[in-house]
């Protein structure tokens, strides 16, 4: 149980610090990377509480791919160092209020939230993550998910579809000028498409007909 | 005391799996130096001890004694850091591969995610080396490898999903288990051809190797290392390329059981037949290296998204309704 405890704050604390650091430092790139640490800490949390399934799934969606693509963003747009930083920096921003506005407002949403919290002892024996030792969490999560909550499941697929295929539709461009490959054509060419042999007589020349 | 007996006892197990994992990656260089050469008719590296199998030990000391440089644009904390993260990653990954029914470090519910977990995070070493290089040719590696391991692992995971509806567990040793009647090769040939070449794709091994396209970026993001940084590189990328050959006959070609159960094959251990296979694989992979000229990156991202991907998808949907046509799906 020492052992157990231990890694709880080991982790936690590098949670806790690896996200003000994503707020805190200057470099984007080095926020992204904080992002990183702090996605996989938590996923240690939620195998550490015995939700394997759940840690893994936190690792590839969010570490293998979501972060990627935000590292990549950071990257290419190269607003890597924040030289305007708000607190810091001389010049007056107009974003305060409104950072302060929207920033206040959660605030109160998570006073609520928190001030109505009550915690139940039975809570492992809420009705449909019955734990059952025979049965792995995959197995466990799997029976709820695509019994009881199966059109949900699938309208969040659905949502997602739609908004990929919209992500597409508003950067596709049309572009003049571009040179496809068009891989049927190249290999269902024949040697009648492009060659022709023509007896050559003296002194006539050819003509070329193109 | 007894916290302490564990953690040596964890440790001492470690141990025992990432020494000879390191010996069999210095073995397995040399092994694609030698098939590399043998197909264009050279000697290959053959002097340094008999055979040359000692020539990636002279390699890694050379490298130990070079002198690390750092460019002075570079971002060092974390181009120091992409190294180490390649190459933990790599081992780390090792920790659930069962080498038979006994040595496994840690048998784990969620084995082959853990597996795919580990792989994705893989592009992190890459992407940090690139970038940190603060140049252009190690960012531009980085970028196209980057995007490279992300799709190819889409694909690689609907080719693992294939297996786990046939196996109806996501623990290791039972998808090895499940083959005993049968390995998954045969009712999932196709499959095995497109895990084999995404894998290629994966690793960043030819005809897939554009992050490292030597004629075009030099070396990709490893352009700016040198001394034991590149070592540590390379020694990552191999290890992977070890673990997705260990993936693959855990996959596909029935991880330690022997190929038929008659008497003298099935008395012979279950490691001599994991690592076998795993050998196959990376001959596979070395003659690949050797023999194929290298894909434009248009037609390798063609190649992902729009035949393996699509491909894959279709098979899963046939598997799926054989198996609940048949009524064959696991219990």
């Amino acid at each position: 149980m020492i052992a157990h405890a231990i890694f709880f704050y080991f982790f936690s604390i590098i949670a806790i610090i690896s996200a003000i650091f994503v707020i805190v430092s200057r470099n984007t790139v080095h926020a992204v990377f904080f992002l990183i640490l702090d996605f996989i800490s938590i996923a240690c949390l939620f195998i550490m509480i015995g939700a394997e399934f759940l840690g893994m799934m936190m690792l590839i969606v969010y570490v293998g791919a979501v972060a990627v693509l935000f590292l990549f963003v950071v990257m290419l747009m190269n607003v890597t160092e924040q030289k305007l930083s708000w607190f810091r920096g001389t010049k007056k921003s107009g974003h305060i209020p409104t950072g302060l506005i929207v920033g206040s407002v959660i605030l109160l949403e998570l006073v609520v939230i928190a001030g109505g919290w009550k915690y139940r002892n039975t809570f492992s024996e809420t009705k449909f993550l019955s734990f059952d030792e025979n049965f792995t969490n995959t197995h466990l999560i799997g029976n709820v998910m695509y019994t009881d909550y199966i059109h949900l499941f699938q309208v969040s697929g659905i949502i997602l579809l739609l908004s990929m295929i919209g992500a597409i539709v508003l950067t596709y461009r049309k572009r003049e000028g571009v040179k496809k490959q068009n891989y049927f054509d190249q290999v269902s060419r024949e040697r009648e498409d492009s060659v022709k042999l023509v007896d050559v007589e003296f002194d006539k020349g050819v003509k070329v007909d193109d | 005391m007894e916290l302490i007996y564990i953690t040596l006892n964890e440790i001492y197990k470690i141990l025992l799996l990432i020494i000879p994992i390191l010996v069999s990656v210095a073995l397995i260089v040399w092994f694609d130096r030698r098939v590399w050469a043998f197909v264009q008719k050279r000697k290959g590296p053959n002097v340094v001890g008999p055979f040359g199998l000692l020539q990636t030990l002279a390699d890694a000391l050379k490298y130990i004694f070079k002198e690390i440089i750092i460019p002075a644009s570079a971002n060092k904390v974390v181009f120091i850091l992409a190294p180490i993260i390649t190459m933990t990653l790599a081992l780390s990954a090792w920790a659930v591969i069962p080498m038979s029914e006994k040595i496994i470090i840690s048998d784990i519910n969620v084995g082959i995610l853990y597996i795919f977990a580990i792989s994705s995070l893989g592009v992190y070493g890459i992407i940090m080396g690139g970038w940190a290089s603060n140049s252009k040719y190690p960012f531009f590696g980085a970028i196209r490898s980057a995007a490279q391991m992300v799709s190819y692992e889409v694909s690689i995971g609907i080719i693992i999903i294939n297996v786990l509806l046939c196996v109806g567990s996501l623990n290791l040793k039972d998808i090895v288990i499940a083959q005993e009647k049968m390995w998954f090769v045969v009712p999932l040939f196709p499959m095995f051809v497109i895990f084999l070449i995404s894998a290629l794709a994966e690793t960043n091994r030819p005809p897939f190797d554009l992050p490292e396209a030597e004629a075009e970026l030099v070396a990709g993001y490893q352009t700016e290392y040198s001394g034991m940084m590149y070592a540590m590189f390379w020694l990552g990328e191999y290890a992977n390329i070890l673990l997705l050959c260990a993936l693959g006959s855990i996959l596909f070609l029935g991880g330690w059981l022997s190929p038929i159960d008659v008497y003298p094959l099935n008395i012979i251990p279950g490691v001599f037949w994991m690592t076998f296979k795993i050998l196959l694989l990376f001959f596979l992979f070395a003659i690949i290296k050797a023999i194929v000229p290298r894909y434009r990156y248009d037609q390798l991202m063609r190649l992902g998204w729009k035949v393996f991907l699509p491909f894959s998808l279709i098979y899963v949907v046939l598997t799926a309704s054989f198996l609940v046509y048949f009524d064959l799906l696991p219990k």
